[in-house]
């Protein structure tokens, strides 16, 4: 990412550089057909937003959950069978809210093999290890509407034939934690988790289970490692977690926003879902708008929301006028920065941030406006790798400081021109070269 | 070769003893590794409070809870408690010594070597002591652009304190730490578990005097919204919550 950056921040300065930014992509086989569908995404309606109490307006515990329709027909769903759970999710086309997009309903479908159980336990693992910066959604949800999680959960359990449970929430997220296991103690306690959760023979159980400060555990591996009660460092895969994850048994790592969104997608109909959004991107979507707008904030809105509509009608627009912006990170502190002249025209989805060149990640907008100095900003996220990494790949424990400190001669002008090429080579070397992919964020 | 790395060899030469130098026995290649660009140490030195002989147990409340822990892991997994056993350890102890490093070891019947790993892998365990407060202030780029130097700043002023370092009367303890993950409401302070949000320097100010007092201040949002939502007033979830089976599908 260093090195793309600084191309793109010198092009930032040097508007006649800026390469056309829809440029026609080369169709290759991962080449999704056009969508042709005119119609501008965004201006969601409150009805059909999933998260009613994002922002704590209302209760949390069990009894404001059941007003808002939480818990509605849990055990009716339940008795629908694994099967029919998938088939609505995939046609659903949610994609892991957690950054990659893999399909969901494909990847809860991997956790029952043909030839039926083999004996041993299985296993979802939430992850609510939110550490990317900028990323502040899973937040609000385990604060504001921690039984849309615990909901999901069981339904999510109940699609791959797990056992139990496991959220993974970071251990600075205390006073979050607390409103979860809350919730979760009502539910064991009104019966809707536990043996024969709401009443459909179904057992199921879920933990909470706090992290200690380690960016490294959002990586699935390395959450089922910390779970385990071991430093978190990623394994290698294969195995993949789905045969052998979390202590030896089938495990699936989902994100919050994903297994939180699962119940109102089931009640309300995967057609419902899928009918929001472009084609392959669909359904809502929980942004976090931090740096540089007047409002910052977090909204639910739809997925392929025009980034430029998404600033300007929820956060009161950039700080000082459209025309006074730099550059947006559009997904989290790991997808390279877009410049001005293309945060005009990409839509907030995966397929039109990844023709961008950058990615939809945890859409966690950040926003830096002209009086930014770009390389301070890049070199304090490149410190920030240094810190985070685990240290078990060599290229990566010792690349990331190189990054740093190279980005920090940026910053205070002791560089030599020959770094800039220098760091794109370091940034080569180091990419693909380690177990998990924290320095292909990095880089 | 660097010049940094001949002077340091010059002054290694002048260092070497007469006698060592005139029987050279054994040539090893002179080689200097990087300085550990670590916050913290990573070893444990033994000092009058942190060694193994200082006891330490859980009080009965904090067995039981252990216990409630523990229950959460299959039992051929006891270990999975290291890192919720050793927090409850800390927030008995107020940081996290070698003796309670050692206790959850026995606890969980695991060398203590596994949890020293697990100690020194992860930021949240502080391995010396630290303040009745403990101060987080995050710096990552979110916060950073919303002006989270200049509330580094103002604290380290108002307290006199650098990063690292704990007041005299042991009161505050100043860290930098990475993403809070509060990004919307940033810049961001944490005092123990509770998040101080939309900050400034007068109101980080305010915050640390209430706490001098003895007082609470209260968490959350000090620019008077209530959470997450634009400050300039809702543009979304304006109208009641839909109630139960709203927009249900028809063969539920």
């Amino acid at each position: 990412m260093l090195a793309a950056t600084l191309r793109r921040s010198s092009a930032v300065l040097r508007p006649a550089a800026v390469r056309s930014p829809l440029r026609i992509q080369r169709a290759t086989l991962a080449t999704a057909a056009p969508d042709t569908s005119s119609r501008t995404c965004g201006g969601l309606s409150d009805q059909d937003r999933i998260f009613t109490n994002l922002y704590g307006k209302h209760d949390f515990r069990l009894a404001g959950a059941l007003k808002r329709g939480d818990w509605y027909k849990t055990k009716e769903i339940i008795l629908k069978g694994d099967t029919w759970i998938i088939d609505e999710m995939k046609a659903s086309g949610l994609r892991g809210r957690g950054g990659a997009g893999f399909p969901s309903g494909l990847k809860w479908s991997f956790m029952n093999k043909p030839g039926g159980p083999d004996g041993r336990p299985r296993y979802l693992v939430v992850n609510a290890d939110e550490g990317e910066p900028g990323t502040c959604k899973d937040r609000e949800i385990m604060r504001h509407d921690p039984h849309k999680l615990v909901e999901g959960c069981l339904l999510a359990g109940r699609a791959m034939n797990a056992n139990a449970a496991y959220i993974y929430i970071r251990g600075e997220f205390y006073n979050e934690a607390s409103h979860l296991q809350e919730a979760i103690n009502e539910a064991y306690k009104a019966g809707l988790i536990g043996k024969n959760a709401c009443g459909s023979g179904f057992d199921f159980d879920v933990y909470v289970h706090r992290g200690a400060g380690a960016y490294i555990c959002g990586e699935e591996t390395s959450l089922i490692e910390s779970i385990e009660g071991k430093a978190g460092k990623p394994r290698l895969k294969p195995p993949f977690p789905a045969d052998v994850g979390l202590f030896g048994c089938p495990t699936t790592v989902a994100n919050v926003e994903t297994v939180a969104v699962a119940p109102t997608i089931l009640r309300r109909g995967g057609s419902w879902f899928a009918g929001m959004g472009r084609a392959r991107n669909s359904g809502t979507k929980l942004f976090c708008i931090s740096g540089h707008v007047n409002n910052p904030c977090t909204v639910e809105e739809e997925m392929s929301i025009p980034l430029r509509d998404l600033i300007e009608k929820h956060c009161g627009g950039i700080r000082g006028g459209w025309d006074n912006l730099l550059g947006i990170i559009p997904g989290g502190s790991s997808v390279p920065v877009l410049p001005k002249k293309m945060c005009e025209e990409v839509l907030m989805d995966f397929d039109s941030l990844r023709d961008a060149q950058s990615g939809l990640g945890t859409a966690a907008v950040i926003v830096m406006d002209k009086s930014t100095d770009i390389v301070q900003a890049i070199s304090r996220l490149s410190a920030f790798y240094q810190h985070e990494s685990c240290g078990q790949c060599t290229p990566c424990r010792e690349g990331t400081g190189w990054l740093a400190n190279m980005m920090r001669r940026f910053e205070t002008g002791d560089a030599k021109m020959s770094e800039i090429d220098m760091i794109e080579e370091l940034s080569r070397q180091i990419e693909g070269h380690t177990i998990c992919a924290l320095v292909r964020t990095v880089t | 070769m660097l010049p940094i790395l001949a002077r340091r060899m010059a002054a290694c030469r002048r260092a070497v003893p007469p006698l060592a130098a005139a029987a050279p026995a054994i040539r090893r290649p002179f080689s200097a590794s990087a300085v550990a660009a670590s916050d913290k140490l990573f070893v444990h030195r033994d000092t009058p409070d942190n060694n193994e002989t200082v006891p330490f147990e859980f009080t009965s409340q904090n067995l039981a809870r252990a216990r409630e822990i523990m229950k959460k892991y299959p039992p051929q997994y006891k270990k999975a408690a290291t890192l919720p056993l050793l927090d409850l350890a800390q927030r008995q102890n107020g940081w996290t010594s070698i003796a309670t490093m050692n206790y959850i070891a026995k606890m969980l019947d695991v060398p203590p070597m596994r949890v020293y790993e697990v100690a020194t892998f992860y930021t949240m365990y502080n391995r010396e002591p630290v303040g009745k407060y403990f101060l987080q202030v995050c710096t990552t780029t979110p916060c950073q652009l919303c002006g989270s130097d200049e509330i580094l700043d103002t604290i380290q002023k108002h307290l006199g304190i650098k990063v690292g370092e704990t007041t005299k009367d042991k009161t505050f303890t100043l860290v930098e730490v990475e993403c809070a993950g509060a990004c919307v409401n940033a810049p961001v302070l944490a005092v123990n578990d509770d998040y101080f949000e939309d900050l400034t320097s007068e109101a980080t100010i305010k915050i640390l005097d209430e706490l001098k007092k003895g007082g609470s201040p209260k968490p959350g949002p000090v620019s008077g919204r209530q959470n997450c939502e634009p400050k300039a007033g809702l543009t979304s979830l304006t109208t009641p919550p839909t109630g139960p089976g709203f927009g249900i599908r028809k063969d539920l």
